[in-house]
């Protein structure tokens, strides 16, 4: 039985990162690429309590990851309003397609 | 903590807490009074003065606020002190400004139903950069760079005019959140390095030679990245053109300004009170050798103002050639901060004071314009120092300053840089900024050129500027004349604001 440790943790969360930054990166949706970035916050909510867990630094990264979390929901509310307003002017969400602003 | 302790805290906070509780008076007012907005943007403008009366106060003093208890004075999560209390005196003249600009901008006219909510998301950003530039704690960091952040996307699509608003809105909301991202994770990594958040007890740790360095740097990377992205440095400005292009204009004024101020202010202390171990009697700081912060960022800086300036020549629209020219200056004064030098610092503040009125001065000039021919374009420019002479020598005026040349205030804000980087040896890199500042002449004259030296296309428009645009164009060009040949006032006070409470 493999006893699970920190390793771990900062392994799932170095995956959730890159999934995110690959997620931002190559999707062309506006709605996946804020998943993209959910996941990133995630990964950083992963990080803070795996080490305040195992580094026994008290319960900070614990309070830490739940300021994330709200501070996650208000970005995704704003982002899903700004994306709504998107689809009413543009009639699509495809961010590759909504570029009018160019030199 | 006590209770007692919390209270006796509460006094330095006092502009924080003004800014929130007029934040609060403007959304009741604008509930109570219905469809009468006239009323709004005077509370806020009543809020500022408070809030500037609040941050004189704290000119002369300094301590740390909420520190945790058993730990001594100046572990803080807030640190008040007179550089901090320097950039909050120019946030709050320059949001009094964007104010004033706002009651004669065509853009946010139309949209009259919803002036509420645009006067509370001012002043959200305004909290959210008081707590930026004062924050010494990551996670306080973190929150008060997003808590102007938010506000900053919605005030960009605000107006909904032109397709380019919501545009301009979703592509600040996605770099802003992926760099904010970025940086979140950098902060975990410092966490989990360090157990702490706190950048007083993080630089002492960082002082014992245990911390995995190659981990740090990266953790430093990922952290400037989000603060590179407030300030526009150069691999993370590709947002700056479109949304000031896209937002509107009184929007862009605010941000190449006021955002940027409160950039600039947390890049600064964050630096200074986590990696700088101390002082040497001759002003530089002594770097702890664990991120080599003075090369990454001598290197980011010369990116910044060369891309910014060349990239700015062959710009047609008027407000993103003054995005890349903002996009230059953050260049320049990331050398301020590169320097790592009280008088880089007083620079730095100096630089600062003055760009902020010929900046805020160019883009209201390009507002007035525009509510009267409804374009930015540089084509249609073409004459209008004949038909608007005030506003082309004005202008010509504000952007000479932008350009740095003497006997403008911008080149007095050059000279201190300068002399900054000559006295730490910094020779090659002055040379560097400038011949960048030859290049910027360029772009700078060529709208000159055009207003003054180009025969004018279709009928003459001849415009009235109403008094308060006048006095407003007074107020900003005044600092840009006068600093230019009596600049001692504002070098004395930037020498005295240079404490940052630290080591």
């Amino acid at each position: 039985m493999v006893q699970v440790g920190l390793t771990h943790f900062l392994v799932i969360s170095a995956i959730l990162f890159s999934l995110g930054i690959f997620g931002i990166v190559t999707r062309k949706n506006a709605v996946m690429v804020l998943m993209g970035l959910e996941l990133i916050l995630n990964s950083a909510n992963i990080n803070f309590v795996a080490f305040s867990r195992y580094g026994n630094f008290g319960l900070n990264g614990q309070v830490v990851a739940l300021f994330v979390i709200v501070l996650a929901a208000a970005e995704a509310a704003i982002a899903l309003a700004i994306v709504l307003n998107i689809y009413k002017t543009f009639a699509t969400v495809n961010v590759d397609e909504i570029d009018k602003l160019k030199e | 903590m006590e209770f007692n302790t919390i209270y006796n805290n509460l006094f330095y906070l006092v502009p924080e807490i003004a800014v929130s509780a007029f934040l609060l008076l403007v959304v009741l007012a604008d509930l109570i009074l219905g469809n009468n907005k006239k009323l709004l943007p005077y509370l806020s403008i009543a809020g500022m003065l408070v809030a500037g009366f609040c941050v004189m106060n704290q000119m002369t003093f300094s301590g740390a606020v909420f520190s945790p208890s058993g730990q001594s004075k100046s572990f803080g999560m807030v640190t008040v002190d007179s550089f901090g209390a320097f950039f909050k005196l120019l946030v709050v003249i320059s949001t009094i400004l964007v104010v004033f600009f706002s009651f004669s901008s065509e853009e946010i006219k139309k949209s009259t139903r919803r002036q509420g909510e645009y006067y509370t998301l001012i002043l959200g950003m305004v909290l959210g950069m008081f707590l930026m530039i004062s924050a010494t704690d990551l996670i306080l960091i973190y929150l008060s760079l997003e808590l102007m952040s938010l506000s900053s996307y919605v005030l960009t699509g605000f107006t909904k005019l032109k397709d380019r608003n919501s545009e301009a809105a979703l592509k600040y909301l996605i770099y802003g959140a992926v760099s904010s991202g970025l940086m979140l994770f950098g902060i975990s990594i410092v966490y989990g390095l360090t157990g702490s958040t706190n950048l007083y007890v993080i630089n002492t740790l960082l002082q014992s030679p245990q911390i995995n360095m190659l981990a740090l740097g990266i953790a430093g990377i990922l952290i400037f990245a989000g603060i590179g992205y407030k300030i526009s440095a150069a691999p993370f400005h590709f947002w700056t053109p479109d949304v000031y292009e896209g937002a509107p204009i009184t929007i862009t004024a605010f941000l190449s300004v006021a955002s940027k101020a409160a950039g600039f202010a947390l890049l600064a202390r964050f630096i200074k009170v986590t990696f700088v171990s101390s002082v040497a009697p001759s002003g530089h700081w002594l770097l702890i050798p664990v991120f080599p912060w003075k090369e990454l960022l001598i290197v980011i800086s010369i990116l910044t103002m060369t891309l910014g300036n060349f990239t700015a020549l062959w710009q047609t629209n008027l407000k993103r050639m003054l995005a890349y020219s903002s996009i230059a200056h953050a260049g320049y004064l990331l050398l301020s901060v590169a320097v790592l030098s009280n008088q880089g610092l007083v620079a730095m503040l100096v630089y600062f004071a003055i760009y902020a009125f010929m900046n805020l001065g160019a883009f209201f000039i390009v507002m007035i314009i525009a509510n009267k021919i409804g374009s930015e374009d540089l084509e249609d420019y073409k004459g209008l120092g004949y038909s608007m002479p005030f506003l082309g020598v004005t202008f010509g005026m504000f952007l000479v300053s932008l350009t740095g040349l003497p006997p403008s205030a911008g080149f007095i804000g050059k000279l201190y840089l300068f002399i900054a980087l000559v006295d730490a040896n910094m020779i090659t890199v002055a040379v560097i900024a400038l011949l960048n500042t030859v290049v910027a002449l360029y772009y700078y004259i060529r709208v000159l050129k055009e207003m003054f030296l180009s025969k004018p296309t279709g009928e003459p428009v001849s415009l009235r500027l109403s008094p308060l645009s006048l006095i407003l164009i007074l107020v900003m060009l005044a600092p840009v004349v006068i600093f230019g040949v009596y600049f001692t006032p504002v070098v004395e006070f930037a020498k005295s604001c240079i404490t940052i409470l630290g080591m």
